[in-house]
């Protein structure tokens, strides 16, 4: 296989909980020009630092719609939203209640265990 | 944290929710027993189901005439001698009264001049396959079932509960422990039947179709509850994966229903049509089995004839736009977003490790040989064989998952729970451990890391191609690094604790792996999907298949006859 040429990108993340004053950390991405945000944070988990929270199943395919989040201030998808040169600021959704890091609270009431265990 | 225990009861359990675990709930629930049906993603979202692109085969006969049993034969041929005759025999006599049903629902099947349109696929004798247009087959059934999982009054819904291990009393299941993936909250459930339909294995190879929830939970869950898996070798690679440009926001699989459509001509990095060597069709043709079709493109990349990035070139190029527009209509602009025209440019495709053949060994009725343990969809192994016909994923997932509930509902009734709290203590302290941090301290093994060399271990040694050396080897690492982990002192926490739940992924991947590789490693033979360079040729004394459990925390396999009907 050919060595694909990469690029360096900068990833300025939101990190902490709801009680905590958010800070910013910014990550160094490697990526080849057409990936997604969604690679990025996956490659931040990889390789710089494990503790990041953020939610997704599906990886690519735009099927799963849980990797929502704010990308340099516009609600996307992180599956979809492609990685540009420069810096880019991800954030959590705002009109959901943060969890973590990039994690907002996207699960419906009903199937949220603490509902269900009020049953 | 919060640490405080959740304790919760049901007649039955289900464990993962794509199209299987939300069959099975609905079948349970219309059967008569109480469900609960969690997943550590959100219900209906994740796992296989939602990725689907197009095809489900049932001989509903409304494009041309057909009946249950050719497509029993077809799957019989697919699977090179190892099917169980009696679990492929139910999947495609089933299948049928699930589309049906399904299509009752509101699916949205696919429909011209009244009928449902069915499209050939490789390896099926007639046009058979149903689908929902453009690509949404996995939306449209996910959703469909969503709606009807919702309406049952008597199935409860958990969202991002990951299951971590069965509880066991005297050879019979009385429920499960698990965590809630936001706050690390313990949850106990005590159920009179458990239904495992938390998918395959895909997840644990470096090139996959997986969603994240796809690392092997369901094998690792049941050989822990002491069940046996079958035919665990067998991993299917679809054998034209998306490999570049880089594509976003589409599942790797959807050349797939491209060329179901459109047929598409296949070409090595010379530009040469080449499946005409390895004795099958061409030529814009699409009736190569999927094994061989991988293993020819691995072949010729091998041979340096590969394109670019190490795949074939698939190309449309013939195609006029107006019929790509007709075929795929909204599908094409979201291409040329992704910077391709097909009609000016072949993609790259490569083999993807795509679905399991193997998993759970059940008998007709879905159950395991722990009482009340049941299996469904892509976590039951032997309906497939050798090698899985294209379109059987999801009728499979109707029909197990419909069986799987019904069954359980009947076991469950009359029954008295027999959940004993003490039980779960074992269980519930490693969870406790791993979940008694701040989330100050790093792990003391670098979980990432380490699923990332699994990942890379099983695509490159115990993938398309293996040998002797390669699976020893995989094995031996397997081994050491799940020692690693389930001896790993705690050290993590916090709200949405992905290291937690890597570590309990983790530990359900390696188990996973080893029992792939060790069956790999015991089949001296090449079969379907599973190729040895070594023992390049097909053994008639093979024609077998392979059980493997675990005693105590070793595996143990043996080769056991065919099931024929």
């Amino acid at each position: 296989m050919n060595d694909i040429q990469k690029e360096i990108m900068k990833l300025k993340v939101q990190r902490g909980g709801p009680e905590d004053e958010a800070r910013y950390d910014t990550f160094e991405v490697p990526y080849e020009p057409g990936a997604s945000v969604l690679d990025a944070l996956i490659w931040i988990r990889q390789e710089e630092d494990a503790s990041l929270a953020v939610r997704y199943a599906c990886i690519n395919a735009n099927a799963c719609k849980e990797c929502m989040v704010q990308v340099d201030g516009q609600v996307e998808y992180a599956c979809t939203a492609r990685l540009s040169a420069g810096t880019m600021t991800i954030e959590p959704l705002s009109n959901k209640r943060l969890i973590r890091d990039l994690v907002t609270d996207i699960v419906p009431p009903k199937e949220q265990l603490g509902e269900v265990n009020k049953k | 944290m919060k640490t405080d225990l959740v304790h919760l009861s049901t007649d039955v359990l289900v464990m993962g929710a794509g199209a299987a675990g939300m069959y099975a709930s609905v079948a349970a629930s219309r059967n008569g027993a109480d469900v609960i049906l969690v997943d550590k993603n959100l219900i209906g979202r994740g796992g296989a189901t939602i990725m689907a692109q197009m095809t489900v085969a049932a001989a509903v006969g409304e494009q041309e005439p057909d009946t249950w049993e050719g497509h029993y034969a077809d799957t019989l041929t697919a699977g090179r001698g190892l099917c169980n005759e009696r679990l492929a025999a139910i999947l495609c006599e089933e299948a049928v009264e699930r589309i049906h049903e399904m299509d009752g629902w509101g699916v949205g099947w696919a429909r011209e001049d009244g009928h449902m349109t069915q499209v050939m696929a490789p390896g099926h004798s007639v046009q058979r396959c149903v689908y929902v247009d453009f690509l949404n087959t996995g939306p449209a059934v996910a959703k469909c079932l969503r709606t009807k999982v919702a309406q049952g009054d008597n199935i409860r819904r958990i969202s991002g509960v990951g299951i971590t291990d069965l509880v066991v009393n005297d050879g019979t299941v009385t429920g499960a422990v698990g965590y809630n993936q936001e706050d690390g909250t313990p949850v106990t459930i005590a159920a009179k039947a458990v239904i495992l339909a938390g998918g395959g294995l895909t997840g644990i190879y470096r090139r996959n179709s997986a969603s994240l929830n796809m690392g092997g939970d369901s094998y690792a869950l049941a050989l822990r509850a002491g069940a046996e898996l079958t035919d665990m070798e067998f991993v299917q690679f679809f054998p034209i994966g998306h490999l570049a440009p880089r594509l976003v926001g589409m599942d790797p699989i959807m050349w797939d229903p491209f060329r179901y459509k459109l047929g598409g001509r296949l070409f090595n990095g010379k530009f040469e049509e080449f499946l005409h060597n390895y004795g099958e069709e061409d030529s814009g043709k699409y009736t190569a089995p999927r094994d061989i079709t991988s293993f020819a493109i691995m072949q010729e990349d091998a041979a340096g004839r590969g394109s670019p990035h190490g795949g074939a070139w698939l190309s449309f190029e013939h195609v006029p736009e107006d019929d790509l527009r007709a075929a795929f209509g909204p599908v094409i602009d979201r291409l040329l977003n992704n910077g391709i025209d097909l009609t000016k440019q072949g993609i790259e495709v490569s083999p993807i490790a795509h679905y399991h053949m193997g998993g759970v060994r059940v008998d007709e009725q879905m159950a395991t040989r722990v009482q009340g343990l049941y299996a469904a969809g892509e976590a039951v192994g032997g309906a497939n064989g050798a090698n899985r016909l294209s379109g059987n994923a999801i009728p499979e997932a109707f029909v197990f998952g419909e069986r799987a509930g019904r069954f359980a509902a009947a076991a469950a009734a009359g029954k008295s729970a027999a959940w004993e709290g003490a039980q779960a203590t074992e269980a519930l302290d490693r969870l406790a451990a791993r979940t008694s941090g701040d989330g100050s301290q790093p792990d003391s093994l670098d979980l990432p890391g380490m699923g990332k060399e699994l990942m890379s271990l099983m695509w490159d040694q115990v993938g398309l191609s293996r040998t002797h050396d390669t699976l020893s080897g995989a094995l031996s690492r397997i081994q050491e690094m799940r020692a690693a982990v389930e001896a790993m002192p705690p050290s993590s926490g916090g709200e949405f604790d992905l290291a937690l739940r890597g570590w309990y992924d983790l530990r359900a991947s390696l188990l996973t792996a080893e029992t792939v590789t060790l069956s790999a490693l015991n089949r001296t033979e090449s079969r379907g999907a599973h190729w040895r360079e070594d023992f390049p040729a097909n053994d008639p004394a093979f024609e077998t298949n392979q059980y493997i459990a675990l005693n105590g925390n070793d595996l143990e396999s043996a080769f056991v006859p065919v099931t024929h009907r």
